[in-house]
């Protein structure tokens, strides 16, 4: 059982991890991306890696709470991206030429 | 025994009643839920009263709206006797499974958010009428972000607070891209939606570190284990949460450096929308900042207090220095209450009941300035809100005394003139943070208000003193049309003569709202065995 002694132990704190680094890369992607569809992926990236931190918590404290709360999430992520594509085919249809973020720009001062 | 005889025997047995396999489900207090259901349930009547009903007469939808949340302010008031009678009545208390307070708090929010969906509606009426897109959406979907705010209000759960969070958003997402002949209006609400979407991500991570660190989602068991153990779990986990949910409070109510979609979103949205944001959605932002940083982690109060001063001083001085550069009425005033949020974020900084209540008296008397501000700047705009320059005030005090006349009031308030609320409502918070031993930050607040005077008191010089444009006596060459006298419908001079006539009244009488606010201090109550 060489292989089972050598390789670490997967505890919640890997997950934690996964789910920071998930979250970081959602938010950075956010930032420099400027396909409008993508910056939706990138947020709805960091809402699942928050369900990620929730399940795996709920996992280490064995407290179903923690997972209950991940419906929630998904259910208002869900919400979000139908308000958020309805608001995206208006501007497009008013704008046809905005296909990146860059060009949703004439309001500034 | 085989599996036919296995269920035979089964059968065989007395039934078990069926209450013992029923999942126990919490008490819920309908008559603490009323207000809530009394705003959102016929929010959606209305909306699909509106695809049935052909004709209805003009101005049904505003009435409706009025009428609705003006139920529900009533009732809301009657609770407010019953939760802030300590002696005869029932006293604040927590219904579904703890996760929702009734308290003196939660229903003073409720009615500052009645009231502003109140004037909103008021000033959409003629608005959407001059702009032809009347119909029942906006007011429907006005009611449901005050429900949801009521639900930030009322919240004892981080993530009934998240829920109440997003039903206040994303309606006004919605609202802001809602003129569809107006491009900036979706630009209005594309950059609000990816920006409310983003610090919405940040507040939930908040709640799941807070989460992990305390082990429960409920502000009362938070501050309980937080009480009996303040270095839990290191406090790492829990001072990141926190931060999380800063920078996710930080971006509704607008502080620096969480600001920057606050002047795009209130040039391009409609008006009346942004009435609605800057008095309800700033409301209920603040509701939830008091309840989880000045009351459930009172304890921590020297952790997070550096930071949330920091973000007061930033947002104070960013808000009004920024608001001096802008020629745009609509833009300045999105500066302007962003230092606003500046003050009220001192009153949440000094973490004292005097600071909670000094934020309340703040949001009731700052919700109905801002509501009669964008009534005018609704009718001063005109058809496709082409107007919101400075240039479109100057001379109305010769062409429209009263409509000039009120404006001053509102703006006079705004800066913290006396006999105004604004006056009261920016000393409340300067005293809160003077007998929190805070000097330097009260000056800070002062210094602000000084600079912050300029913006409001150019807006009056250009409507009084500088001279009208004459095509008679002009060089000859310049012909300027004399500018069409500016429409005011009858709901939206109702709105802005209220919004006067209150501003003036608590500028004269200040006892009346401070005694209310003193009586609505938040609480947080744990949960019951």
């Amino acid at each position: 059982m060489f292989i089972a002694q050598t390789l670490p132990t997967v505890t919640s704190s890997w997950y934690l991890s996964l789910a920071a680094l998930l979250f970081a890369i959602g938010a950075v992607g956010l930032l420099v991306r400027r396909n409008p569809l993508v910056m939706f992926m990138c947020v709805e990236l960091m809402l699942n890696a928050v369900n990620l931190t929730f399940v795996a918590f709920a996992r280490s404290m064995g407290d179903l709470g923690g997972q209950a709360l991940v419906f929630f999430v998904m259910v208002v992520a869900a919400a979000e991206v139908v308000v958020g594509l309805a608001i995206m085919v208006a501007l497009l249809r008013r704008r046809p030429d905005a296909t990146t973020a860059d060009d949703v720009a004439a309001l500034r001062g | 025994m085989s599996l036919l005889a296995s269920l035979a025997a089964q059968a065989a047995q007395p039934v078990t009643p069926v209450t013992s396999v029923l999942v126990e489900t919490p008490s819920v207090d309908w008559w603490g839920l009323l207000p809530l259901i009394l705003l959102a349930a016929p929010a959606m009547v209305l909306l699909h009263a509106s695809s049935l009903l052909r004709r209805v007469f003009r101005g049904f939808y505003a009435t409706a709206s009025v009428g609705i949340a003006g139920t529900a302010a009533a009732f809301a008031i009657v609770q407010w006797f019953r939760v802030t009678d300590l002696d005869g009545g029932r006293g604040p208390y927590t219904t579904v499974a703890s996760a929702y307070t009734v308290d003196g708090y939660s229903v003073f929010i409720t009615v500052v958010l009645c009231v502003a969906v109140i004037v909103s509606s008021l000033v959409a009426d003629g608005y959407l009428r001059r702009e032809g897109l009347d119909g029942a959406e906006t007011y429907a979907l006005l009611l449901l972000s005050a429900s949801g705010g009521v639900v930030m209000a009322s919240a004892n759960d981080l993530i009934v607070l998240f829920l109440g969070l997003e039903v206040l958003s994303i309606p006004v997402y919605v609202l802001a891209a809602s003129h569809l002949r107006r491009s900036a209006s979706q630009e209005a609400g594309f950059k609000y939606f990816i920006l409310g979407a983003f610090a919405s991500a940040f507040f939930l991570y908040g709640i799941a570190l807070v989460y992990g660190a305390t082990g429960s989602t409920n502000l009362g068991t938070i501050r309980q284990t937080l009480q009996d153990d303040p270095f839990v779990d290191g406090g790492a986990l829990l001072l990141a949460g926190a931060a999380f949910l800063l920078v996710g409070f930080g971006f509704k109510v607008a502080a620096v450096p969480f600001h920057a979609w606050t002047p795009d979103v209130y040039q391009g949205a409609p008006s009346p929308v942004v009435s609605y944001m800057a008095s309800g959605v700033k409301a209920a932002g603040f509701a939830g900042l008091v309840r989880v940083f000045d009351v459930t982690l009172a304890g921590q109060v020297r952790d997070w207090q550096p930071i949330v001063v920091g973000l007061a001083v930033l947002t104070l001085l960013g808000g009004s220095v920024l608001a001096v550069a802008q020629t745009d009425v609509k833009r300045m005033l999105a500066y302007s209450s962003i230092s606003h949020a500046g003050f009220l974020l001192v009153g949440v900084a000094v973490a004292s009941p005097e600071g909670a209540a000094a934020v309340l008296f703040y949001l009731a008397a700052y919700g109905l300035m801002i509501g009669g501000t964008f009534a005018v700047v609704t009718a001063v705009a005109g058809p496709g809100e082409q107007a919101t320059g400075i240039d479109a005030f100057r001379g109305l005090g010769r062409r429209q005394p009263m409509l000039a006349l009120g404006f001053t009031v509102l703006l006079f308030a705004q800066t913290g003139v006396p006999l105004t609320s604004g006056f009261f409502a920016k000393f409340g918070v300067i005293k809160a943070a003077v007998d929190g031993g805070w000097y330097w930050l009260a000056a800070v607040a002062m210094l602000s208000a000084v600079v912050g005077a300029f913006v409001y008191l150019r807006l009056v010089v250009a409507m009084f003193m500088v001279e009208d444009i004459d095509p008679h006596h002009g060089d000859g060459d310049v012909v300027a049309a004399t500018p069409a006298p500016v429409a005011m419908p009858a709901a939206l001079t109702l709105a802005l003569a209220a919004t006067v006539v209150a501003t003036l009244v608590v500028g004269f009488l200040p006892g009346l709202l401070t005694d209310l606010a003193g009586d609505a201090v938040p609480v947080v109550l744990a949960t019951l065995p």
